[in-house]
């Protein structure tokens, strides 16, 4: 066997994103936070579960013609805390970045206790939450102090 | 240094640190000077009730406070009567109340309606207990009758017993009485009824020497101090399961027989059979002075919220 029949072949990208150091596992995940189903027809790398020197092991997501609005990369953050995104333009990476974790999340998971506040009808008030720790994450509701796992957070954001 | 409550919302007990406890105790005792009497510092001002839940004690310990200080107190005490009943919501009723008066109380069944308010109204909101969570001028008044009765909080060992799950006098408690230097917290219920989970973790994070325990028998002679709280039937899904909880956290005269001579009982009150009758008669039980500093406690905040320094 030649060395390219041994390695997983992945060719660059012309135009896209190249989403790096995924947790080992959490590649479909991404892509369901993309919206992508691969029924829309550009084209989609997914590599899982390769040596990373970081991680151990870690997954990759490439896809052609897309760049992420940052609400994206927000919910890739909260899946994907190690996460970097690279923007390709004509071959080239014009933008590398790590997903950051905000201090505080708003508006984009709801609080699981349903005597919160935030989870009664009508009342104009907007779920925030508390990062009390990155790794794992775990986050603190801000109104009725409910803490709420990862398992959670990706449970709602996947809506699985 | 002062001005440490003017203006200020009173959302939950964590939010104060010691030193204006301290502030707030030592105001309290002033205003003990003034249980019966009238002081006209609030003259002109007046303090809007929002009870969207049942309260005798604390309603009407707050209402005093305010007549005795000089206010006016406008509100609601149900929401049957109410445009609420009409589908209003608690945004809009804080609205239409913070557009009134200087300062609102707010009860609710609903964990974090006292935040939400307080967010909403430019006046300072007090929460007067939000669901199951924070009941803070509960836990002031209980951290000031064991300041009355012992030199110092620090190096006390405390006992909370009855629901830690669903009580917010309860939690509260806990919250206030981990400020200080404990020898030891025990916390004492039904496995069903255990301290939440975040109560637990703030615990650990601030290395407070707690223990969790069901046997009540078994620690009594450590106490210094005891917190009883309701057990309320409902949340057993199992009413015989309630009934044998009941009996062990019932507080008599022969489980007291081993206590500390010292040793005081405290009750967010009110109480139905989890301290027996007898019990009043004796040295430990405290839990009526306690309810005697709601007013004179309510009116040093009052004070410090609404007339500053």
């Amino acid at each position: 066997m030649s060395k390219s029949e041994r390695e997983l072949i992945v060719r660059k990208i012309e135009n896209g994103t190249v989403i790096d150091h995924i947790p080992a596992g959490y590649a479909l995940h991404v892509l369901k936070i993309l919206g992508i189903s691969g029924k829309e027809g550009m084209r989609i790398a997914i590599v899982m579960n390769v040596e990373s020197k970081k991680l151990g092991k870690k997954d990759i997501v490439k896809v052609e013609n897309i760049e992420l609005s940052e609400e994206t990369v927000n919910r890739i953050a909260l899946i994907a805390p190690t996460a970097t995104i690279n923007i390709i333009r004509n071959y080239k990476v014009v933008m590398k970045r790590k997903v950051r974790i905000p201090e505080v999340i708003e508006g984009l998971i709801t609080c699981i206790n349903p005597r919160c506040i935030t989870n009664q009808p009508r009342e104009p008030v907007t779920p925030r939450f508390r990062v009390i720790s990155k790794n794992p994450l775990k986050i603190v509701c801000e109104y009725c102090e409910t803490i709420m796992e990862h398992s959670e957070i990706i449970r709602q954001l996947i809506g699985e | 240094m002062k001005e440490m409550f003017a203006g200020r919302d009173v959302i939950r007990i964590l939010d104060f640190d010691r030193e204006e406890l301290e502030e707030l105790f030592n105001e309290t005792d002033e205003m003990l000077r003034y249980k019966k009497g009238k002081i006209d510092i609030l003259k002109g001002k007046v303090m809007a009730l929002a009870f969207f839940e049942p309260s005798t004690r604390t309603r009407l310990s707050f209402q005093t406070a305010m007549l005795r200080l000089g206010g006016s107190v406008i509100g609601f005490s149900e929401v049957r009567t109410t445009s609420i009943a009409k589908g209003e919501t608690l945004a809009d009723t804080i609205r239409m109340l913070d557009s009134y008066s200087d300062v609102i109380v707010i009860r609710h069944s609903v964990e974090g309606a006292a935040r939400f308010a307080a967010e909403i109204a430019e006046v300072p909101v007090i929460n007067a207990g939000d669901g199951t969570r924070h009941h803070p001028t509960q836990a002031m008044i209980d951290l000031y009758t064991i300041r009355r009765n012992f030199e110092s909080i620090d190096g006390l060992t405390v006992g909370v017993l009855g629901d830690l799950k669903y009580g917010r006098a309860a939690t509260s408690f806990i919250y206030g009485v981990s400020k200080y230097r404990l020898k030891k917290l025990f916390l004492i219920s039904p496995p069903l009824l255990k301290a939440r989970r975040e109560v637990i973790e703030r615990l650990k994070a601030q290395g407070v020497n707690y223990e969790e325990t069901e046997d009540l028998e078994g620690i009594i002679s450590e106490l210094d101090v005891l917190y009883v709280t309701r057990i309320q039937k409902e949340r057993f899904p199992d009413p015989t399961e309630y009934e044998k909880v009941k009996g062990s956290y019932r507080i008599t005269a022969s489980l007291l027989k081993d206590a500390k001579k010292e040793l005081i009982i405290l009750h967010p009150l009110p109480r139905v059979d989890e301290i027996a009758n007898e019990v009043d008669r004796t040295r430990h039980a405290k839990y009526f002075e306690q309810a005697s500093y709601g007013v004179p406690l309510r009116m040093a905040l009052l004070k410090l919220i609404l007339a500053g320094e």
